[in-house]
């Protein structure tokens, strides 16, 4: 598959006198691992905010599978099929694990205060079905043996899976990731790996912010390089490993 | 040693059946014994305890589930109350049924929560509270001033000679085989126990996660795909709807009703049943409701036993009553600072802040 599941056109977004992002362009195809690199403040969680509808850029476009999404709000776009995690890491604190990934089935259920009050077979076997999925997630992420620990007191790395499979929950096409691996160890880093690998081949593009370049040169099929919010590069890892522009980004020396 | 005998008592093979037989027996029997042992009036306090049950419940949809802090609560219970007492009492010379009093008072309660939710979607903690303060005081000064140029509300005097509550041609103020205050007990209780089947349903349902979802973390839900704007609106509406239904019926029980009942210190009051007992955890929420019903009410009982210890009073009651309540307040939130009792994860985290703090 390389159509295009994702489109992004001249996306600008200012906050008053700063320009977060100027007119960024890219696209992501169909199974793609797709990595957004550069330095601290370059505009990378912006344009993830901006993609999962947090914010709304100034001008440009969004399209998913050829759809116009541009202005639509974060649970339009998750019911889309864009899902996230966050870079320091959102779980819903005080619910277990398992009620945390069973939030994450709540824009694919429908359920509402009928079905909850006199639980009717329909809502009854949804309800089943919500519960026997996110434990399957909880355990394709690899941790089902804490399913009924309160998030806050899961492990860091626990946590960053965790919020993974919420955001699996929500079937998505395309998983966001905002530093997955920030804050890990080398043997963590390598199982998180083979986890990202594992999504791709059950069929969700990924899309990942990260600053573990062996992690991103050695995973990703494309990158895009950000810097003060334009994008100075993209391409695949070799490419952008020998750009000019972005070893000055990096290193600060011009070559 | 009481642990011991009750986890013993948990082994038993049909202790929870023998457990709801119990309850079952103590509720029904519960006027009767309150009549005997401590007089009438107690029976009437103890209807009340159920009405605040009610509300309780009402606003911990709001408050403990979703997280939305609502100091204006009572103006939901203010709308049922007087909708009932409008459409049913010789004031306006309309006499609608019970059964359609009360569902008319729950819907219009419901969509006047909808109507303080909408403009304070983006509000959270502290200004949230302000607004909904504000709008608390505006239902009680349009009621005190709705009296002119057409007399709706009867201003500052109220409505009185409210119709009793009547269910299929039996007014409960009739006195049948027991007292009036028995038969709104028992009326309370149906509709407290279908209220707790309901918020207790819907807390471990989807709409209950996204409740807690948004409390936690209101993007992070967002991002889950709950449309927060819908799901927040839902959660003012469900307990403005249980506190119009609480207003009605207490404007049935009361056969009258006036703004006074209905001032800024009932929400603070009903807040402070949620935080004391236990916010979000149903059982909690119940206790603390009847906790803090029956001890203002017990306190009176201070100047009497002055009387008994000292011969004389020493202080006068009035004043006593409301400082010792006062403290019993503050001293129960040094203690217990997640409530009387609190859901075993949330005393978890108090508990662990403790520490926290200690390290």
């Amino acid at each position: 598959m390389t159509e295009k599941l994702l489109e992004i056109n001249g996306i600008s977004k200012h906050f008053g006198g700063i320009s977060a992002l100027t007119d960024v362009s890219l696209q992501i195809q169909h199974g793609e691992i797709y990595a957004l690199i550069g330095p601290n403040g370059a505009g990378k969680t912006s344009l993830f905010n901006v993609i999962t509808g947090i914010y709304t850029p100034d001008s440009g476009s969004i399209l998913l599978n050829g759809k116009a999404m541009t202005g639509k709000k974060p649970h339009e776009m998750a019911k889309a099929g864009v899902a996230r995690t966050f870079q320091n890491i959102r779980l819903f604190h005080s619910m277990t694990a398992l009620e945390n990934v069973m939030v994450g089935r709540h824009c694919r259920t429908s359920a509402g205060v009928v079905g909850a009050v006199f639980q009717h077979p329909k809502a009854k076997t949804e309800e089943m079905a919500i519960k026997n999925r996110a434990r399957e997630l909880l355990e394709y992420v690899g941790i089902a043996r804490h399913a009924n620990t309160v998030a806050r007191n899961l492990s860091y790395g626990d946590q960053r899976r965790l919020e993974i499979a919420r955001a699996l929950a929500t079937e998505p096409l395309l998983l966001a990731l905002d530093e997955p691996a920030a804050g890990m160890n080398h043997t963590e880093t390598n199982s998180l790996e083979e986890l990202f690998r594992k999504i791709r081949a059950d069929g969700v593009t990924l899309l990942l912010i990260e600053h573990d370049v062996k992690l991103v040169m050695g995973l990703c099929d494309r990158i895009t390089v950000l810097n003060f919010g334009k994008k100075i590069a993209e391409g695949t890892p070799d490419f952008v490993k020998n750009h000019p522009e972005v070893i000055e980004a990096y290193l600060g020396v011009s070559v | 040693m009481v642990k011991k005998i009750l986890s013993a008592y948990c082994k038993l093979p049909y202790c929870k059946v023998i457990s709801s037989l119990l309850l079952g027996l103590v509720l029904l029997t519960l006027p009767f014994i309150t009549d005997y042992a401590l007089g009438r009036i107690w029976v009437r306090i103890l209807d009340f305890s159920l009405l605040y049950i009610m509300l309780a419940l009402g606003l911990n949809i709001v408050v403990g589930f979703a997280g939305l802090l609502d100091l204006g609560f009572v103006a939901f219970f203010a709308v049922g109350a007087y909708s009932y007492a409008i459409l049913g009492s010789p004031h306006l010379g309309i006499h609608l049924p019970t059964w359609l009093l009360l569902p008319i008072g729950t819907v219009l309660a419901g969509f006047f929560g909808i109507l303080l939710g909408t403009p304070t979607l983006k509000l959270r903690g502290d200004y949230l509270a302000i607004v909904t303060l504000g709008f608390g005081e505006i239902i009680r000064i349009f009621l005190n001033n709705l009296n002119a140029p057409y007399n709706l509300t009867g201003g500052p005097q109220g409505i009185n000679l409210i119709d009793p509550l009547n269910f299929g041609g039996i007014s409960l103020s009739q006195a049948g085989w027991f007292p009036a205050v028995y038969n709104y007990y028992y009326c309370f209780l149906v509709f407290v126990l279908l209220i707790i089947f309901t918020t207790h349903r819907l807390q471990y349902s989807r709409i209950g996660r996204a409740w807690v979802a948004i409390r936690e973390d209101e993007i992070a839900a967002q991002a889950m795909g709950i449309n927060t704007r819908n799901i927040k609106l839902l959660a003012f509406s469900m307990g403005a709807s249980f506190g119009g239904l609480g207003g009605g019926l207490f404007a049935g029980f009361q056969g009258f009703v006036s703004p006074e009942s209905f001032n800024l210190m009932e929400s603070v009051m009903i807040l402070c049943m949620i935080v004391l007992g236990g916010m979000g955890h149903i059982p909690g929420v119940i206790f603390g409701a009847i906790v803090l019903t029956v001890l203002p009410e017990a306190l009176r009982y201070l100047g009497p036993l002055q009387n008994n210890v000292f011969g004389k009073i020493l202080v006068d009651p009035a004043d006593l009553r409301m400082l010792v309540f006062g403290m019993a307040l503050i001293l129960v939130m040094l203690l217990r600072p997640a409530g009387l009792w609190p859901s075993p994860i949330r005393k978890q985290e108090f508990d662990e802040a403790i520490e926290d703090s200690n390290d």
